[in-house]
């Protein structure tokens, strides 16, 4: 809290001496009146709601196809060995990448948007999985066969998910955060949203409308990651 | 007694080596308590997994009695370690054996807490697993194979990672269940003090493949003490035994 609180005292200072122009670090103190004039004129409340709107898809299509994705492909070896190499092909390449693809496959649209987040929390959440998922004790899997619980389904449901929760909730988490940069990085390309509020103020040189969005962004992360930590700890209240 | 589990002319091998034990029968007749001793490698572990279907035999046949209408599984295992589900609290831990039976969710209930009190830990019913001692943790494992009413139950050296104090306190612990429950047990164990306070009849493997080369009836009367002569004979009779065996196996 100390740090937090130096860091504003030095970022309100510096432009207030004169070392720096207002409109190359916008102060703190500016902050207030901006925010206020975004949420009167009805902007900042539809940058939110539509950058939500993508975020929440795209993360819970991103995170259930990376999960999915994680968890067949220890099921099924031979799935693993089929699409490791096109994995491997696919990961290094940013959401940032596919923008042009998404726009000329959906247009500019919400759409496209989900697309850049999905691709942007996709790989995350099946590394994390397949991780999770194959480091699980082979000998609860034994446990499972001597109670009679023998189909995959069993052992999926019984054993493989509860015992990699941990693991596939880290990956999750990841994405979480991973998710609000690949907002973003699509509404950077004319989507609605926070980022395109962003750009529209800073190629009007508003400085101090681009760190209402930025702050905005922040919030919005540390909010869903708070939300995600009380599910976490909800999740795993059997760990010591 | 009649017999409840016909084990004839086993071979047991590690994956897919030659057998490392061959040529194991018996009979276990309902309600005994046998002990299987050895030194290890011999295949013990593997012999249980193979009875309990869990690894194919090699060759040979496990015969188990008809259905007696009792919701019940043939065999059920007590491992070495107490191999728990962590997100799993106590109770349902033992409803986990119990998931494989066509019980209803209640029946399941009832028959977890009914056998949790059976050994003693009914007021551990909602703790996790971390927070309990390595003997409670032992127990439960015990109750989970207890919990399904096994026409066999197999020990794999259950009491091996328990203090000293603690294993004397679950030999004690098991041979009460046993007469309480009137299960049929089958216990491999290389503490050769343990199988004699425990079992009604040893069988020693040894040699390379490992065969039964000795098959003790313990006579012994109950409860045993530790500290009497005819207790003393059996456990050297049983060293004299094993260590034969080792030395005839070293010179194949």
């Amino acid at each position: 809290m100390f740090g937090l609180g130096l860091f504003v005292a030095i970022w309100e200072a510096a432009p207030a001496s004169g070392l720096v122009s207002t409109l190359f670090v916008p102060p703190p103190s500016l902050l207030p009146g901006a925010i206020w004039r975004e949420i009167t004129s009805g902007y900042w409340h539809e940058a939110v709601l539509a950058s939500l709107g993508h975020y929440s898809l795209g993360l819970l299509l991103g995170t259930g196809i990376g999960v999915g994705l994680g968890v067949v492909t220890v099921l099924w070896p031979r799935l693993d060995e089929a699409l490791s190499w096109i994995i491997r092909l696919l990961r290094p390449i940013p959401g940032v990448a596919w923008v042009p693809f998404a726009i000329v496959w959906f247009g500019v649209s919400e759409t496209a948007a989900t697309f850049i987040i999905v691709v942007g929390v996709l790989w995350l959440n099946f590394y994390a999985t397949h991780a999770a998922v194959a480091a699980v004790d082979k000998d609860l899997l034994e446990l499972a066969d001597a109670f009679g619980h023998s189909g995959a389904w069993a052992k999926l449901v019984k054993i493989l998910l509860p015992a990699a929760t941990a693991g596939i909730l880290s990956g999750i988490r990841s994405g979480v955060g991973q998710g609000w940069m690949a907002v973003v990085t699509a509404e950077l390309f004319g989507i609605p949203g926070l980022g395109q509020r962003m750009i529209q103020a800073s190629s009007l040189l508003a400085t101090d409308v681009v760190v209402v969005y930025m702050v905005t962004i922040a919030a919005l992360f540390g909010l869903t990651d708070m939300v995600f930590l009380l599910i976490r700890d909800r999740l795993l209240q059997w760990q010591r | 007694m009649a017999t409840v589990v016909e084990l004839r002319d086993l071979a047991v091998a590690h994956g897919d080596g030659p057998p490392v034990l061959a040529g194991f029968s018996a009979s276990l007749p309902a309600g005994s308590f046998t002990a299987v001793v050895g030194p290890s490698g011999v295949g013990k572990s593997t012999l249980l997994r193979v009875i309990a279907g869990l690894t194919p035999a090699r060759s040979g046949e496990v015969v188990v009695p008809p259905d007696n209408g009792v919701m019940h599984r043939p065999f059920a295992l007590v491992f070495q370690e107490p191999r728990l589900l962590p997100w799993r609290t106590v109770l349902d831990n033992i409803v986990f054996g119990l998931e494989g039976l066509a019980l209803s969710a209640e029946q399941r209930l009832t028959r977890a807490r009914e056998t949790l009190a059976l050994v003693g830990l009914a007021d551990l019913t909602g703790r996790w697993p971390h927070q309990l001692s390595g003997g409670q943790r032992q127990r439960i494992n015990l109750a989970r194979a207890l919990a399904v009413r096994p026409d066999l139950l197999l020990l794999d050296e259950p009491f091996s990672a328990l203090d000293a104090i603690t294993r004397h306190t679950m030999q004690t612990e098991l041979l009460r269940l046993w007469h309480e429950t009137e299960t049929t047990l089958l216990f491999v164990t290389h503490d050769l003090d343990e199988a004699v306070f425990l079992a009604d009849r040893i069988m020693v493997l040894g040699g390379r493949p490992a065969r039964v080369v000795r098959d003790f009836e313990v006579t012994l009367p109950r409860p045993r003490r530790r500290d009497t002569q005819g207790f003393a004979e059996h456990v050297g009779a049983l060293r004299e035994a094993l260590s034969d065996t080792v030395a005839d196996g070293e010179g194949i």
